[in-house]
């Protein structure tokens, strides 16, 4: 061991690059907030300034001394947001609800009952969580065509009710459940639907809630489905909204109105994000994708 | 016990009517529509079974088009964003203040509806009569010259699509990441230290080898994410995705299947049953590099 | 190297957001830790032993305090510069390394004049391996050792480097019982062998007392006593020492001083001298018992363990703050299992009084 280190150098080496370090990691991940902010502000900010004021920037301004709600009012008058943004919620609400039944009935059965093929069907089921979306549209869109339900929500909504996924996550929970709740229910006669609803379902409510959440997420801003099968505006979603007021909207130019609509947009699931932040990104970690 | 069975199967019923119909029907169902030659959709004939369609869709310059956008978008999207996103993940775990900030903020494009956000992305970029756009005033700014990222030249256009792709799927991988690191043991970090070792030692020798099995995951699910692009695309240049050599793969069967260019099911589904061989093949490749260097 | 500390202090903010208090981890600790020795850090969980080990290797930070190795203050130096050995509670071997490059890992963060060949590094492995008797095992992976194995593991990886002075975290508290028995001994005959300054953190006295050359009894972050092993066993300074030290633990009673004489009960036990006349805490150990037809001490008897040598004899006592007492005699005594009292003479030297508010040792001469 060498006797003479200097103390005093290596401490003060040490505090330097430490707080070196420490502003850049500071920068870079102002850098990322930043790029990651920027759009949502620039919408924000777009969508108050006037119509007239935005077109006469060459150099945009990074803010307006005179905000006006005009736009918004605009978004809703001129093209059908408000409509748009009532299907989505009917979609989401009634595709969401069939889905939590349906995966809740599933997960029961593959969770606590038995019964013969139980197995193999699981495995069935395990192996469709790895079949592409893009692969099952296809015939989807013929059969719904068939069946005269273009422009419909049942059209909209059944092919968009199943998650194998979610019944996956839900019986995982559903089995960690101790058996002796169950024998000691069905000593006391309770059936098996109503331990479901009375035990299971209460223990399990964090997981339903993020599966609900996630679905809801996934529902506001599904896209191909609804723009195969819906080409009445009155059936449209607001994703297929947003490209159509795009499209044919405000006239091409209107880009303060455009932006007052994509807020109007954005801000139901940004709210609901705020609300259940931890329970979301708890959700996504444990296994959500995008789309 | 018969009665035990079927009881079984009435829970089961939902599900399996929904998945059925919706899923291994469809499924069975695209094999054969991409067998059938001169499939017409008004009358639902076909004259013969083979392998025209695959050949059609091989052939097609829109296609090709598509498969090479769709290339050079997965080969730069997926490495450089799970670089980034480990960056700042390992960024992010090493600060005790504003962390939760930061988490919050750059979770944001997850919860944003990909068409809504992409129209801003389109006017940040845009090159109009009005205004040259932010981007290309801040590239003006330092001395380059404008361009048109939206409908001009191909390159430009690429940039913006990859650009969003990464902006909108960094949430998931800072996510999962920076909970892979939270739940590397603090011991082995301790120990490290009292042993001298250097920072970036500790990161490729500890860190890396620990999250591997994490890094691999999103490797492998930005891929197969990466080849399914689709809205990112519309989003920045519209439907009309094969006048603005912008399609992807997805944009090409949902094309072939529908809208101007559509009522071809049997063109788009060769085309997805490629796209589908195309993603298995990558993944499996994926895997088994990951045998070989992930520790587990 | 010797190792002093000097008025060494941490204080950690109260979990409890609501009350601003610090919570004292470790409260002015002052004492040398002589070079070459083995050290054992004792103490309940939660009295601070583990952050006083972790100031030591200079993982945390002292509030105040100065912490010396030799010469040197080491206190404001980062862990990397101290030249210390740490075996973690867990081990913290890295599972995705062999054993082999398990114990290289420290080498090979040596830069500069340090630096060493990959030949020298897996010498000076194999070195520490043969040490600590793992040749065989060097191209494992921890998941593929025994427990003990890792511990080996652990301990050859610290001593790679030769440091000034190992630190072991409640070394012994993954084993089992064997495993530890053996392990403890292990461990000695390690610090012997390379007479490095070691201190070990424990909560098991029985571990501490069987291998130390002295030992720190700890509480509340404020050192009780230091001392050899049965200097501290024979001499406690307050009762809780002395309760915390011995297997069986040390029998108490509430006693009474008065007229030179000691009471239990209403009987008088031995006599006293240099004692006021109070109310006292009463601990006897269990070889301090004599058992003897006319001892002033009567109990009720409620069994008898033999246990070979000895024998243990459980009784009661109306004064006893224990549920039973137990004393261990020799099994040339014969014990009448079926009688109803028993009775015991004391030995003086292995009867401590202690303030029955204070629970400071009441020093007395014996007749």
């Amino acid at each position: 061991m060498r006797q003479t280190i200097d103390f005093q150098k290596i401490q003060k080496r040490t505090r330097t690059r430490k707080a070196l370090g420490n502003v850049i990691i500071y920068a870079l991940l102002t850098l990322w907030g930043l790029i990651v902010l920027f759009p949502f502000y620039w919408m924000l900010l777009t969508s108050v300034k006037s119509y007239g004021s935005y077109n006469a920037e060459y150099v945009p301004s990074f803010f307006t001394l005179s905000p006006t709600l005009q736009n918004y009012a605009d978004a809703f008058t001129t093209v059908p947001l408000g409509r748009y943004l009532l299907n989505t919620l009917i979609f989401t609400l009634i595709t969401t609800a069939i889905m939590l039944v349906v995966i809740t009935l599933a997960a029961f059965a593959f969770a606590r009952l038995d019964f013969k093929g139980k197995n193999a069907v699981f495995t069935l089921f395990l192996s469709l969580m790895m079949i592409p979306n893009e692969l099952v549209v296809i015939t989807n869109f013929t059969t719904i065509t068939n069946l005269g339900l273009r422009n419909t929500f049942l059209g909209l909504i059944l092919p968009s009710v199943t998650s194998v996924f979610y019944i996956y996550l839900l019986k995982e929970n559903f089995a960690q459940i101790p058996d002796e709740l169950y024998y000691a229910a069905k000593v006391d006669g309770t059936s098996d639907l109503r331990y479901l609803r009375r035990v299971m379902i209460p223990i399990c409510r964090p997981t339903l809630i993020t599966i609900v959440i996630l679905k809801i997420i996934e529902c506001w801003n599904s896209y191909v489905w609804p723009r195969l099968i819906t080409d009445d505006p009155n059936y449209y979603l607001v994703s297929n909204g947003i490209q159509e007021i795009r499209e044919n909207g405000f006239g091409r130019e209107n880009i303060p109105a455009m932006m007052a609509a994509v807020v109007v947009i954005s801000v139901p699931l940004i709210v609901l994000f705020f609300i259940f932040r931890k329970k979301i990104m708890a959700g996504v970690a444990r296994g959500g994708t995008k789309g | 016990m018969d009665n035990k069975n079927r009881k079984g199967w009435l829970y089961l019923l939902p599900a399996f009517l929904f998945l059925g119909v919706f899923m291994i029907y469809p499924l069975i169902d695209v094999f054969v529509y991409s067998f059938e030659e001169g499939y017409n959709s008004a009358s639902q004939t076909f004259f013969g079974i083979g392998l025209y369609n695959y050949s059609y869709v091989l052939h097609d310059p829109y296609f090709l088009q598509a498969v090479k956008n769709t290339l050079i978008l997965v080969i730069i999207t997926v490495p450089l964003s799970t670089g980034l996103a480990l960056l700042i993940s390992v960024a992010l775990s090493s600060i005790q203040k504003l962390r939760e900030l930061f988490q919050t903020v750059y979770f944001l494009p997850y919860v944003t509806n990909t068409l809504a956000v992409g129209l801003v992305f389109m006017i940040l970029f845009k090159k109009t009569a009005y205004s040259d756009g932010l981007v290309n005033l801040l590239i003006q700014c330092f001395g380059g010259s404008s361009v048109d990222f939206i409908d001009g030249p191909y390159w430009a256009k690429m940039f913006v699509l990859c650009f969003y792709t990464i902006w909108v799927v960094m949430p998931f991988k800072i996510l999962i990441l920076t909970s892979a690191l939270a739940s590397v043991n603090q011991i082995y970090y301790n120990a490290a230290r009292v042993d001298g070792t250097p920072k970036w030692r500790i990161f490729t020798r500890i860190t890396l080898p620990m999250i591997s099995p994490m890094i691999f995951y999103l490797v492998i699910t930005g891929f197969i994410g990466a080849f399914k692009a689709y809205s990112d695309a519309v989003a920045l240049f519209g439907t009309d995705l094969n006048a603005a050599e912008m399609n992807t793969i997805v944009g090409y069967v949902y094309d072939m299947l529908y809208g101007d260019s559509g009522g071809y099911p049997s063109y788009a589904s060769a085309a997805a049953i490629i796209l589908f061989a195309i993603v298995l093949t990558i993944t499996c490749i994926n895997l088994l590099v990951s045998k070989k260097h992930v520790h587990y | 190297m010797k190792i002093v500390l000097q008025n060494l202090t941490k204080k950690f903010p109260s979990r409890n957001k609501k009350s601003r208090e610090e919570v004292i981890a470790v409260n002015d600790f002052t004492f040398e830790i002589p070079d070459g020795k083995l050290i054992g850090l004792l103490g309940p969980s939660g009295c601070g032993k583990s952050t006083a080990l972790n100031l030591i290797c200079g993982l945390q930070k002292p509030t105040s305090g100065r912490i010396f190795f030799g010469e040197d203050d080491v206190t404001d130096l980062p862990p990397e510069h101290r030249g210390v050995g740490l075996v973690f509670q867990n081990y913290a071997l890295y599972p995705h390394l062999t054993v082999l490059k398990n114990i290289t890992f420290p080498l090979e963060n040596l830069r500069g004049a340090d630096k060493l060949s990959r030949e020298e590094m897996e010498k000076r492995a194999y070195e520490a391996a043969k040490l600590v008797q793992l040749e065989g095992l060097m191209d494992r992976k921890p998941s593929e050792l025994s427990g003990g194995q890792q511990q080996r593991v652990a301990i050859a990886r610290a001593l790679v480097k030769q440091p000034r002075v190992l630190l072991l975290d409640e070394p012994l508290s993954n084993l089992d019982a064997r495993l530890r028995l053996q392990t403890r001994e292990e461990i000695r005959r390690i610090q012997r062998q390379t007479q490095v300054t070691t201190v070990f953190v424990t909560h098991d006295q029985e571990e501490a007392m069987s291998i130390s050359d002295r030992i720190v009894v700890m509480k509340d972050g404020v050192v009780q006593q230091i001392g050899k092993p049965q200097e501290v066993y024979d001499d406690p300074v307050n009762l809780f020492v002395a309760k915390f030290l011995g297997t069986p633990p040390i029998n108490i009673f509430r006693g009474r001083a008065a007229d030179g004489q000691l009471f239990i009960g209403q009987e008088a036990i031995l006599p006293l001298q240099g004692v006021s006349d109070q109310e006292v805490i009463v601990g006897i150990r269990p070889e301090g018992f004599i058992l003897q037809e006319d001892g002033p001490l009567t109990c009720k008897l409620s069994r008898v363990e033999v246990m070979g040598r000895d024998i243990s004899v459980v009784s009661t006592h109306s004064c006893s703050e224990n549920a039973v007492i137990r004393s261990i005699i020799n099994a040339e005594n014969a014990v009448d299992p079926e009688a109803e009292n028993v009775r015991f003479a004391v030995k003086p030297h292995k009867l401590y009084l202690f303030g029955s508010e204070t629970g400071e040792r009441i020093l007395f001469t014996a007749e």
